[in-house]
Protein backbone atom coordinates (compact mmCIF):
# COMPACT_ATOMS: atom_id res chain seq x y z
CA UNK A 1 0.00 0.00 0.00
CA UNK A 2 1.14 3.59 -0.97
CA UNK A 3 0.36 5.96 1.75
CA UNK A 4 -0.45 9.28 1.01
CA UNK A 5 1.12 12.63 2.73
CA UNK A 6 -2.07 12.66 5.50
CA UNK A 7 -1.83 8.87 6.50
CA UNK A 8 2.60 9.36 6.84
CA UNK A 9 2.43 12.81 8.45
CA UNK A 10 -0.93 12.87 10.71
CA UNK A 11 0.91 11.47 13.59
CA UNK A 12 4.26 13.54 13.43
CA UNK A 13 1.76 16.64 12.90
CA UNK A 14 0.12 15.37 16.10
CA UNK A 15 3.32 14.92 17.97
CA UNK A 16 4.69 18.58 16.76
CA UNK A 17 1.32 20.13 17.56
CA UNK A 18 1.54 18.69 21.43
CA UNK A 19 5.08 19.58 21.08
CA UNK A 20 4.63 23.32 20.70
CA UNK A 21 1.99 23.38 23.15
CA UNK A 22 4.43 22.11 25.48
CA UNK A 23 6.89 25.04 24.93
CA UNK A 24 4.60 27.31 24.80
CA UNK A 25 2.57 26.24 27.95
CA UNK A 26 5.29 26.94 30.63
CA UNK A 27 6.04 30.16 29.13
CA UNK A 28 2.71 31.90 30.13
CA UNK A 29 2.09 30.48 33.52
CA UNK A 30 3.45 28.52 36.51
CA UNK A 31 2.10 25.54 38.00
CA UNK A 32 -0.73 23.93 35.63
CA UNK A 33 0.94 25.51 32.85
CA UNK A 34 3.95 23.87 33.86
CA UNK A 35 2.44 20.47 34.38
CA UNK A 36 0.23 20.76 30.90
CA UNK A 37 4.02 21.31 29.32
CA UNK A 38 5.51 18.73 30.82
CA UNK A 39 2.80 16.17 30.13
CA UNK A 40 2.39 17.39 26.22
CA UNK A 41 6.01 17.35 26.13
CA UNK A 42 6.56 13.74 27.85
CA UNK A 43 4.37 12.23 24.61
CA UNK A 44 7.27 12.43 22.02
CA UNK A 45 9.57 11.13 24.50
CA UNK A 46 7.18 8.56 25.93
CA UNK A 47 6.87 7.12 22.06
CA UNK A 48 10.38 7.14 22.21
CA UNK A 49 10.70 5.12 25.26
CA UNK A 50 8.17 2.54 22.95
CA UNK A 51 9.97 2.22 19.89
CA UNK A 52 13.32 1.94 21.84
CA UNK A 53 11.34 -1.05 23.47
CA UNK A 54 10.10 -2.99 21.04
CA UNK A 55 13.17 -2.66 19.31
CA UNK A 56 15.30 -4.22 22.21
CA UNK A 57 12.48 -7.06 22.47
CA UNK A 58 13.00 -7.80 18.76
CA UNK A 59 16.66 -8.33 19.07
CA UNK A 60 16.11 -10.47 22.14
CA UNK A 61 13.64 -12.67 20.65
CA UNK A 62 16.00 -13.03 17.47
CA UNK A 63 18.61 -14.38 19.64
CA UNK B 1 8.08 14.53 -6.08
CA UNK B 2 10.15 13.92 -8.98
CA UNK B 3 13.17 12.14 -8.91
CA UNK B 4 15.15 15.11 -9.89
CA UNK B 5 13.67 17.03 -6.46
CA UNK B 6 14.12 14.27 -4.21
CA UNK B 7 17.20 14.09 -4.99
CA UNK B 8 18.21 17.67 -4.83
CA UNK B 9 16.47 17.09 -1.22
CA UNK B 10 18.60 14.48 -0.36
CA UNK B 11 21.92 16.62 -1.00
CA UNK B 12 20.76 19.14 0.85
CA UNK B 13 20.26 16.47 3.79
CA UNK B 14 23.50 15.13 3.58
CA UNK B 15 25.88 17.75 2.87
CA UNK B 16 23.95 20.46 5.84
CA UNK B 17 23.96 17.35 8.23
CA UNK B 18 27.53 16.23 7.15
CA UNK B 19 29.21 20.11 7.91
CA UNK B 20 27.53 20.27 10.87
CA UNK B 21 27.22 17.22 12.86
CA UNK B 22 30.30 17.58 14.81
CA UNK B 23 29.52 20.96 15.60
CA UNK B 24 25.83 19.37 16.64
CA UNK B 25 27.23 16.92 18.60
CA UNK B 26 29.07 19.16 20.51
CA UNK B 27 26.59 21.90 21.13
CA UNK B 28 24.16 18.82 22.35
CA UNK B 29 27.39 17.12 24.55
CA UNK B 30 27.74 20.53 26.24
CA UNK B 31 24.17 21.87 26.31
CA UNK B 32 23.28 19.01 28.73
CA UNK B 33 25.50 19.77 31.96
CA UNK B 34 24.14 23.61 30.59
CA UNK B 35 20.36 22.39 30.77
CA UNK B 36 21.44 22.02 35.17
CA UNK B 37 23.96 24.91 35.52
CA UNK B 38 21.96 26.29 38.28
CA UNK B 39 21.36 22.89 40.26
CA UNK B 40 24.98 22.13 39.32
CA UNK B 41 26.13 25.32 40.77
CA UNK B 42 24.25 25.84 43.65
CA UNK B 43 25.16 22.01 44.40
CA UNK B 44 29.71 23.14 44.28
CA UNK B 45 28.92 26.39 45.44
CA UNK B 46 27.67 27.29 48.87
CA UNK B 47 24.51 29.52 48.69
CA UNK B 48 24.95 32.63 50.95
CA UNK B 49 23.27 31.56 54.02
CA UNK B 50 19.68 33.84 54.33
CA UNK B 51 19.06 34.20 57.93
CA UNK B 52 15.20 34.01 59.25
CA UNK B 53 13.90 37.84 59.03
CA UNK B 54 13.37 38.92 62.53
CA UNK B 55 11.18 41.69 63.64
CA UNK B 56 13.99 43.93 64.57
CA UNK B 57 16.20 42.90 61.39
CA UNK B 58 17.41 46.32 59.59
CA UNK B 59 16.02 47.45 56.06
CA UNK B 60 17.88 46.86 53.52
CA UNK B 61 19.72 50.89 52.09
CA UNK B 62 21.08 50.18 49.04
CA UNK B 63 23.05 52.84 48.99
CA UNK B 64 25.33 51.12 52.16
CA UNK B 65 25.35 47.58 50.57
CA UNK B 66 26.78 50.14 47.56
CA UNK B 67 29.05 51.10 50.17
CA UNK B 68 30.27 48.29 52.04
CA UNK B 69 30.82 46.23 48.58
CA UNK B 70 33.11 49.51 47.14
CA UNK B 71 35.22 49.37 50.74
CA UNK B 72 35.43 45.73 50.22
CA UNK B 73 37.50 46.28 46.99
CA UNK B 74 39.36 49.18 46.99
CA UNK B 75 39.94 51.02 43.31
CA UNK B 76 37.09 49.07 42.06
CA UNK B 77 33.72 50.63 40.53
CA UNK B 78 30.45 49.25 40.38
CA UNK B 79 29.05 48.15 37.20
CA UNK B 80 26.03 46.32 37.86
CA UNK B 81 23.65 45.26 40.54
CA UNK B 82 21.68 42.22 39.89
CA UNK B 83 18.33 40.59 42.00
CA UNK B 84 17.83 36.92 41.61
CA UNK B 85 14.50 35.98 40.39
CA UNK B 86 14.30 33.21 43.14
CA UNK B 87 15.47 34.38 46.45
CA UNK B 88 16.17 37.06 48.22
CA UNK B 89 19.54 37.89 46.91
CA UNK B 90 21.17 40.85 45.36
CA UNK B 91 24.69 41.10 43.79
CA UNK B 92 27.17 43.68 43.36
CA UNK B 93 29.32 43.04 40.26
CA UNK B 94 32.63 45.05 40.74
CA UNK B 95 35.12 45.58 38.30
CA UNK B 96 38.51 47.61 37.80
CA UNK B 97 36.60 49.64 34.91
CA UNK B 98 33.37 50.14 33.74
CA UNK B 99 33.61 48.64 30.11
CA UNK B 100 33.90 45.56 29.03
CA UNK B 101 35.11 42.59 29.14
CA UNK B 102 32.66 41.95 31.25
CA UNK B 103 33.86 38.72 32.35
CA UNK B 104 36.62 40.28 34.80
CA UNK B 105 33.64 41.18 37.49
CA UNK B 106 33.87 40.53 40.89
CA UNK B 107 30.62 39.22 42.48
CA UNK B 108 29.49 39.92 46.28
CA UNK B 109 26.22 38.70 46.73
CA UNK B 110 23.63 40.84 49.49
CA UNK B 111 20.82 39.75 51.35
CA UNK B 112 17.85 41.93 49.66
CA UNK B 113 15.67 42.35 52.94
CA UNK B 114 18.49 43.37 55.34
CA UNK B 115 21.07 44.65 53.02
CA UNK B 116 23.67 42.26 54.59
CA UNK B 117 26.61 41.45 52.31
CA UNK B 118 28.30 37.85 52.05
CA UNK B 119 31.64 36.60 51.35
CA UNK B 120 32.17 37.22 47.51
CA UNK B 121 31.29 34.28 45.46
CA UNK B 122 34.58 32.54 44.08
CA UNK B 123 35.51 33.35 40.18
CA UNK B 124 33.86 30.65 38.07
CA UNK B 125 36.47 29.74 35.75
CA UNK B 126 35.85 25.62 35.97
CA UNK B 127 34.28 23.24 34.18
CA UNK B 128 31.12 24.77 33.54
CA UNK B 129 32.58 28.16 32.09
CA UNK B 130 34.31 25.86 29.38
CA UNK B 131 30.91 24.47 29.04
CA UNK B 132 29.73 27.73 28.51
CA UNK B 133 32.34 28.72 26.52
CA UNK B 134 32.63 25.75 23.71
CA UNK B 135 28.71 26.11 23.84
CA UNK B 136 28.59 29.45 22.66
CA UNK B 137 31.64 31.05 21.34
CA UNK B 138 34.59 28.46 21.17
CA UNK B 139 36.56 31.14 22.70
CA UNK B 140 36.02 33.19 19.93
CA UNK B 141 34.26 35.80 20.83
CA UNK B 142 31.92 37.38 18.36
CA UNK B 143 33.09 35.47 14.82
CA UNK B 144 32.50 32.40 17.66
CA UNK B 145 29.08 32.98 18.24
CA UNK B 146 28.52 34.19 14.51
CA UNK B 147 29.67 30.59 13.49
CA UNK B 148 27.98 28.08 15.76
CA UNK B 149 24.96 30.21 14.41
CA UNK B 150 25.52 29.66 10.81
CA UNK B 151 25.56 25.73 11.99
CA UNK B 152 22.26 26.42 13.47
CA UNK B 153 21.25 27.40 10.15
CA UNK B 154 22.48 24.41 8.83
CA UNK B 155 20.72 22.49 11.11
CA UNK B 156 17.39 24.00 10.37
CA UNK B 157 17.73 23.38 6.83
CA UNK B 158 18.88 19.70 7.46
CA UNK B 159 15.16 19.46 9.47
CA UNK B 160 12.94 20.74 6.74
CA UNK B 161 15.23 18.38 3.98
CA UNK B 162 14.90 15.81 6.17
CA UNK B 163 11.05 15.51 6.74
CA UNK B 164 11.37 16.16 2.82
CA UNK B 165 13.40 13.13 2.48
CA UNK B 166 11.26 11.20 5.50
CA UNK B 167 8.21 11.13 2.98
CA UNK B 168 9.32 8.66 0.10
CA UNK B 169 10.71 6.26 2.93
CA UNK B 170 7.17 6.15 4.76
CA UNK B 171 5.36 5.58 1.66
CA UNK B 172 4.93 2.00 2.99
CA UNK B 173 5.95 1.84 6.38
CA UNK B 174 3.62 2.14 9.06
CA UNK B 175 4.72 5.22 11.78
CA UNK B 176 7.15 4.66 14.25
CA UNK B 177 8.02 0.79 12.43
CA UNK B 178 11.63 -0.25 12.72
CA UNK B 179 12.70 -3.26 11.10
CA UNK B 180 15.00 -4.35 13.68
CA UNK B 181 15.18 -8.60 11.32
CA UNK B 182 16.91 -7.51 8.35
CA UNK B 183 20.10 -5.68 8.67
CA UNK B 184 22.02 -3.36 11.36
CA UNK B 185 22.08 -0.39 8.76
CA UNK B 186 18.15 -0.97 7.78
CA UNK B 187 17.29 -1.04 11.64
CA UNK B 188 19.37 2.43 12.16
CA UNK B 189 17.98 4.15 9.26
CA UNK B 190 14.34 3.30 10.45
CA UNK B 191 15.50 4.60 13.67
CA UNK B 192 17.22 7.62 12.96
CA UNK B 193 13.84 8.64 10.68
CA UNK B 194 11.68 7.66 13.83
CA UNK B 195 13.28 10.04 16.30
CA UNK B 196 14.00 12.61 13.94
CA UNK B 197 10.20 13.27 13.13
CA UNK B 198 9.35 12.20 16.82
CA UNK B 199 11.75 15.38 18.38
CA UNK B 200 11.68 17.74 15.45
CA UNK B 201 9.27 20.48 16.64
CA UNK B 202 12.07 20.81 19.83
CA UNK B 203 15.00 20.46 17.79
CA UNK B 204 13.63 23.38 15.41
CA UNK B 205 12.81 25.15 18.09
CA UNK B 206 15.98 24.97 19.91
CA UNK B 207 17.68 25.21 16.99
CA UNK B 208 16.02 28.07 15.80
CA UNK B 209 16.37 30.23 19.08
CA UNK B 210 19.48 29.16 19.34
CA UNK B 211 20.72 31.04 16.36
CA UNK B 212 18.73 33.86 17.53
CA UNK B 213 20.78 34.00 20.71
CA UNK B 214 24.24 33.76 18.83
CA UNK B 215 23.17 37.81 17.50
CA UNK B 216 22.78 38.61 21.08
CA UNK B 217 25.86 41.36 20.52
CA UNK B 218 24.69 42.66 17.54
CA UNK B 219 21.24 43.25 19.06
CA UNK B 220 22.62 44.49 22.33
CA UNK B 221 24.62 46.78 19.75
CA UNK B 222 21.49 47.91 18.15
CA UNK B 223 19.87 48.74 21.14
CA UNK B 224 22.25 51.10 22.64
CA UNK B 225 22.88 52.67 19.29
CA UNK B 226 18.81 52.57 18.56
CA UNK B 227 16.16 53.13 21.64
CA UNK B 228 19.20 53.35 24.56
CA UNK B 229 20.23 56.28 22.64
CA UNK B 230 16.97 58.02 21.67
CA UNK B 231 15.97 57.74 25.97
CA UNK B 232 19.40 59.41 26.79
CA UNK B 233 19.19 62.21 23.90
CA UNK B 234 18.66 64.88 26.25
CA UNK B 235 21.65 64.23 28.15
CA UNK B 236 24.09 63.88 25.03
CA UNK B 237 25.88 67.15 26.05
CA UNK B 238 25.29 67.52 30.34
CA UNK B 239 28.59 67.75 32.20
CA UNK B 240 30.26 64.44 33.44
CA UNK B 241 28.65 63.20 36.79
CA UNK B 242 30.86 64.08 39.51
CA UNK B 243 29.42 61.46 42.13
CA UNK B 244 26.64 59.13 42.04
CA UNK B 245 23.26 59.99 43.72
CA UNK B 246 21.52 57.51 45.80
CA UNK B 247 20.47 53.81 44.32
CA UNK B 248 18.04 53.01 46.99
CA UNK B 249 15.88 56.24 45.74
CA UNK B 250 16.56 55.74 42.19
CA UNK B 251 15.31 51.74 42.81
CA UNK B 252 12.20 53.50 44.58
CA UNK B 253 11.68 55.87 41.37
CA UNK B 254 11.95 52.83 38.91
CA UNK B 255 9.16 50.58 41.40
CA UNK B 256 6.69 53.81 41.17
CA UNK B 257 7.03 53.62 37.52
CA UNK B 258 6.45 50.18 37.04
CA UNK B 259 4.77 48.75 40.28
CA UNK B 260 3.41 45.64 38.95
CA UNK B 261 7.42 44.79 38.14
CA UNK B 262 10.43 43.82 40.03
CA UNK B 263 14.20 44.89 39.36
CA UNK B 264 16.23 42.53 37.14
CA UNK B 265 19.31 44.23 37.04
CA UNK B 266 20.54 47.72 37.40
CA UNK B 267 23.02 48.80 34.74
CA UNK B 268 25.37 52.18 36.69
CA UNK B 269 26.33 54.69 34.57
CA UNK B 270 29.05 54.56 31.86
CA UNK B 271 28.25 50.71 31.61
CA UNK B 272 27.37 49.21 28.28
CA UNK B 273 23.85 49.13 29.27
CA UNK B 274 23.57 52.36 30.41
CA UNK B 275 24.06 56.67 29.67
CA UNK B 276 26.65 58.08 31.51
CA UNK B 277 24.22 59.78 33.66
CA UNK B 278 21.55 57.26 34.58
CA UNK B 279 21.04 54.24 36.13
CA UNK B 280 19.33 52.06 33.94
CA UNK B 281 17.06 49.79 36.03
CA UNK B 282 16.02 46.78 33.92
CA UNK B 283 12.23 45.94 35.14
CA UNK B 284 10.85 42.43 34.86
CA UNK B 285 7.38 41.10 35.09
CA UNK B 286 6.61 37.99 37.23
CA UNK B 287 5.21 35.51 35.26
CA UNK B 288 7.57 33.14 33.22
CA UNK B 289 7.06 35.24 29.99
CA UNK B 290 6.93 38.42 31.20
CA UNK B 291 9.65 38.01 33.53
CA UNK B 292 12.14 37.82 30.25
CA UNK B 293 10.57 40.83 28.97
CA UNK B 294 12.84 43.53 30.36
CA UNK B 295 11.62 47.20 30.60
CA UNK B 296 14.65 49.98 31.15
CA UNK B 297 13.60 52.19 33.34
CA UNK B 298 16.21 55.27 33.23
CA UNK B 299 17.02 57.25 36.73
CA UNK B 300 18.49 60.24 36.46
CA UNK B 301 21.97 58.86 38.54
CA UNK B 302 22.44 62.74 40.04
CA UNK B 303 18.70 63.46 41.67
CA UNK B 304 17.21 59.65 41.52
CA UNK B 305 14.11 61.03 39.48
CA UNK B 306 13.02 58.83 36.76
CA UNK B 307 13.58 60.35 33.22
CA UNK B 308 12.38 57.54 30.94
CA UNK B 309 10.50 54.09 30.24
CA UNK B 310 9.85 52.31 27.56
CA UNK B 311 8.59 48.80 26.20
CA UNK B 312 11.91 47.41 24.71
CA UNK B 313 11.62 47.17 20.55
CA UNK B 314 10.64 43.66 19.06
CA UNK B 315 13.77 42.75 18.36
CA UNK B 316 15.16 42.37 21.54
CA UNK B 317 12.14 40.92 22.65
CA UNK B 318 12.61 38.13 20.23
CA UNK B 319 15.97 38.15 21.86
CA UNK B 320 14.37 37.54 25.13
CA UNK B 321 12.02 35.17 24.62
CA UNK B 322 14.50 32.89 22.46
CA UNK B 323 16.97 32.48 25.77
CA UNK B 324 13.95 30.57 27.88
CA UNK B 325 12.87 28.75 24.65
CA UNK B 326 16.15 27.65 24.30
CA UNK B 327 17.75 27.08 27.81
CA UNK B 328 14.53 25.07 28.88
CA UNK B 329 14.74 27.08 32.32
CA UNK B 330 11.07 28.13 32.20
CA UNK B 331 9.15 25.26 33.67
CA UNK B 332 10.95 23.98 36.58
CA UNK B 333 13.36 20.60 36.97
CA UNK B 334 10.47 18.50 34.91
CA UNK B 335 11.06 20.28 32.34
CA UNK B 336 15.04 20.55 32.56
CA UNK B 337 14.79 16.48 32.49
CA UNK B 338 12.48 17.00 29.60
CA UNK B 339 14.98 19.32 28.19
CA UNK B 340 18.01 16.39 28.54
CA UNK B 341 16.17 13.56 27.27
CA UNK B 342 15.12 15.13 23.95
CA UNK B 343 18.86 16.41 23.78
CA UNK B 344 19.71 12.55 24.41
CA UNK B 345 17.58 11.74 22.00
CA UNK B 346 19.11 14.23 19.48
CA UNK B 347 22.79 12.52 20.22
CA UNK B 348 21.41 9.81 18.91
CA UNK B 349 19.80 11.27 15.80
CA UNK B 350 23.28 13.07 15.28
CA UNK B 351 25.32 9.15 16.06
CA UNK B 352 22.54 7.46 13.60
CA UNK B 353 23.08 9.80 10.72
CA UNK B 354 26.26 9.96 10.81
CA UNK B 355 26.91 5.77 10.81
CA UNK B 356 24.35 5.54 8.04
CA UNK B 357 26.50 7.93 6.06
CA UNK B 358 30.00 5.59 7.32
CA UNK B 359 28.15 2.47 6.16
CA UNK B 360 26.58 3.64 2.74
CA UNK B 361 27.08 1.77 -0.27
CA UNK B 362 29.34 2.14 -3.19
CA UNK B 363 26.31 2.12 -5.53
CA UNK B 364 25.35 5.11 -7.62
CA UNK B 365 23.30 7.40 -6.25
CA UNK B 366 20.36 6.85 -8.85
CA UNK B 367 20.09 3.49 -7.80
CA UNK B 368 19.55 4.93 -4.32
CA UNK B 369 16.94 7.57 -5.44
CA UNK B 370 15.09 4.75 -6.99
CA UNK B 371 14.51 2.53 -4.19
CA UNK B 372 14.27 6.25 -2.21
CA UNK B 373 10.83 6.33 -4.42
CA UNK B 374 9.88 3.12 -2.88
CA UNK B 375 10.37 1.13 -6.05
CA UNK B 376 13.07 -1.40 -3.91
CA UNK B 377 12.57 -0.04 -0.46
CA UNK B 378 14.20 -3.55 0.71
CA UNK B 379 17.20 -3.79 -1.37
CA UNK B 380 18.50 -0.86 1.65
CA UNK B 381 18.78 -3.70 4.27
CA UNK B 382 20.76 -5.94 1.81
CA UNK B 383 23.94 -3.97 1.86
Amino acid sequence: MRRGLWMIFRWPLLLALLSFLGLFSALVGDEVYDLLSWLSLGVPLLLVGVVWRRMLQANRSRL
Amino acid sequence: MTARGLRSWYLVHKWTSLIATIFLLLLCLTGLPLIFHEEIEHYFEQHPPLRPLTADAPQIDYDKVIAGALAARPGEVVRFVGFDPQDPLGFVITATGLVPPPLDGHIQPFDTRTGELFAPEPADDGFMNLMLRLHTDLFMGLPGYLFLGVMGLLLVASLVSGVVVYTPFMRKLDFSTVRSGRSRRLKWLDLHNVLGIVTLAWVLVVGITGVINTLALPIQGMWQTGQLAEMTAPYKDAPPLERLGSLHKALESARNAAPDMVPSFVAFPGTQFSSQHHYAVFMRGTTPLTARLLKPALVDARTSELTDMREMPLYVKTLLVSQPLHFGDYGGLPLKIIWALFDLVAIVILGSGLYLWLSRRKVPSEKRLSELNGKAMDAEGRA
